[in-house]
């Protein structure tokens, strides 16, 4: 409760450079469940994360939990293919350009395609985690975390719903936001986002000279 | 039963029988009761479905999605800027406290930061909007129990608030001002005097609703003890803001994480409420609407002189890379999970917004409460619709 003091604590520990406050998280971590990491990428004094095997996304939130990482921010997926159908942003008067095939997996690396992502913190040390795991093609299945933490239950179901990933062990996955008989998981990268091919936006429009510039060009030029 | 006659013992053997028999009819007479989606206590459209046993409720579950716009898929055929004018939609009572954590990470990516001017005047607006929006939650606190008084004073007094916003950024509800490396336009002639005069406005609006609400005994009756939520169930959940700290967690972000926000050039206490009730999560919404006021009157007097924009370049391409950048919202951890393929737009952004995970509680904190108490506790755990269903 008293501001000051936990202020003093709280820049103290972030404020040093490469502090040894999330290296000692890795090492915990290491400690519980070395084998099950893959991968790891840390940021010293910005962030963390740490790549685990599928088998083992439940063990890691539990080791996690143990470790102080009580508190449930988030849990959701990637989908690292890039859009088939090009970028959003790109200019609709341009020629078309080779779609991009090639799947890279962010910071951490990866196998495959999709990969679940869940991020845990520590309120007491101030320090958070990005933990993710690599979610099979053929069969994408992960372990819930609803009994760990009871939060995760919706992000779970919003999860399936949005990318088609299942989880054993979540007590009901029916869906959150879409009708039951919606066919597609809309957050997939191939899933089409009909409005914009219907109506393509207008691309950067906003870089374009504004209307008043053209005007006084107009009237020089006339 | 010894010295009862068989007369009697059949008697009373046949009245216990027919007692149970009612039982099991009241019980199996269970009853389903739907609120919403179009209820005043829902702050939108949010639908609750409640199994019913006589007062109490056994099972209760939201039903969200009538409101889900899609905003992550949305936000993948934008370019950076152009995302600032959808996430200010997420929490709309708030809404400028929503662009500046996922300006911060798009920041965070290039490695640039606001220059100091532009930080301290995004921590006041940040400061603003949580007033506006907090303020509407106290007013309208008063009407789920049915004083309509304190709304009026509500609406009232949250017009100064969005009246400055409006005349420093152009927009009353959605300002779409946060630019990435800074903000689009430096304050007006006179706003800074004007504001320290709302603010006095706003301390006087936070003493009458404590004298009009929070003394009040039909208030006090139907918040205390009721909805408890602990510490490490609130944890569990994920719960955040108000709702976590008035479980004696005392957990903020504002004062918790290095951010390249001016928060820390402001004294304040953060509330912390050991009950957990409806009236602690109540209670610690006012107290931090004062500590606002007092960021907000702090701040004021230290703004820097010098730009509010860095040298960012026209067309701005963020390069490749994660980053998570969190915030302290009006309604609680509000965050951006923003990856970058270094093109124009984002790859892929996961937003992670308070209500969702505060709401995700309503199944267990529901269970075994009275009819009256769910508006009670819906109504004190605050949610915006926007912010459950992105």
């Amino acid at each position: 409760m008293d501001q000051l003091s936990d202020d003093g604590e709280a820049t103290d520990t972030l404020a040093l450079p490469g502090d040894g406050l999330r290296e000692g998280v890795l090492d915990d971590l290491r400690s519980r469940i070395g084998d099950a990491i893959i991968d790891t990428h840390l940021v010293p004094n910005v962030d963390l994360w740490v790549r685990v095997r599928t088998d083992a996304w439940r063990e890691t939130a539990v080791a996690l939990k143990a470790d102080g990482f009580t508190w449930f921010s988030f849990l959701s997926a990637l989908d690292w293919m890039p859009s088939p159908y090009g970028k959003g942003e790109a200019d609709p008067t341009a020629e078309a350009e080779e779609p991009d095939t090639e799947i890279v997996q962010g910071v951490t690396g990866g196998e495959t395609r999709l990969q679940v992502f869940a991020r845990l913190d520590d309120i007491d040390r101030h320090v958070g985690i990005t933990i993710k795991a690599d979610v099979s093609d053929d069969a994408p299945v992960v372990d819930s975390w609803s009994t760990i933490f009871a939060g995760a239950n919706w992000h779970e179901r919003e999860c399936h719903e949005m990318f088609g990933i299942g989880f054993n062990g979540h007590p009901d996955l029916r869906n959150m936001y879409l009708p039951t008989e919606f066919e597609g998981f809309p957050l997939l990268k191939d899933f089409p986002l009909v409005a914009r091919m219907v109506k393509p936006w207008p691309g950067i429009v906003d870089v374009e000279p504004m209307p008043a510039k053209d005007d006084e060009e107009g009237t020089s030029s006339s | 039963m010894t010295d009862l006659s068989d007369r009697q013992k059949l008697g009373y053997i046949a009245s216990q029988a027919a007692d149970a028999r009612l039982n099991v009819e009241l019980e199996t007479e269970g009853m389903t009761l739907n609120i919403g989606p179009q209820h005043p206590a829902t702050h939108g459209t949010l639908r609750i479905i409640c199994r019913l046993d006589g007062e109490q409720v056994v099972w209760a579950e939201p039903s969200c999605g009538y409101m889900h716009r899609g905003y992550e898929k949305l936000t993948e055929v934008r370019t950076f800027p152009q995302v600032t004018t959808l996430v200010n939609r997420i929490d709309w009572l708030g809404s400028f406290a929503n662009e500046v954590p996922f300006i911060l990470a798009a920041e965070k990516l290039m490695e640039i930061e606001a220059p100091p001017r532009a930080q301290v005047i995004r921590t006041i607006l940040f400061e603003l909007s949580r007033i506006a929006n907090v303020s509407l939650f106290l007013g309208d606190l008063g009407v789920q129990m049915g004083a309509i008084t304190p709304v009026f004073i509500a609406f009232r007094d949250r017009e100064y608030v969005l009246n400055l916003i409006e005349s420093a950024t152009g927009g009353r509800f959605h300002p779409n001002f946060d630019r990435i490396g800074g903000l689009k336009d430096d304050l007006p002639a006179g706003w800074i005097d004007e504001t320290r005069q709302v603010m006095v406005k706003l301390r006087e609006f936070c003493d009458i609703i404590e004298d009009l609400l929070f003394g009040n005994e039909i208030f006090q009756s139907r918040t205390r003890g009721i909805g408890i939520i602990p510490a490490d169930i609130a944890k569990d959940y994920g719960l955040s803001g108000a709702n976590l700290r008035a479980s004696g967690v005392d957990y903020d972000l504002r004062r918790d994480q290095e951010i390249a926000m001016a928060w820390d050039k402001a004294d304040f206490k953060v509330w912390t409420h050991p009950d957990g009730d409806s009236f602690a999560r109540c209670w610690v919404r006012l107290q931090e609407t004062r500590e606002s006021c007092k960021i907000v009157e702090q701040l004021l007097d230290q703004i820097p002189a010098g730009p509010v924009m860095t040298k960012v370049p026209r067309i701005i391409k963020v390069p490749e890379g994660e980053a998570w950048v969190a915030t302290e919202n009006p309604l609680g951890v509000m965050g951006y999970y923003v990856v970058s393929k270094g093109d124009l737009g984002p790859f892929r952004v996961k937003i992670r917004t308070p209500s969702f995970n505060n709401i995700s509680i309503v199944p267990w904190a529901l269970k075994g409460v009275y009819v009256p108490d769910i508006i009670t506790i819906l109504a004190s755990l605050y949610f915006i619709l926007g912010d459950i269903d992105r």
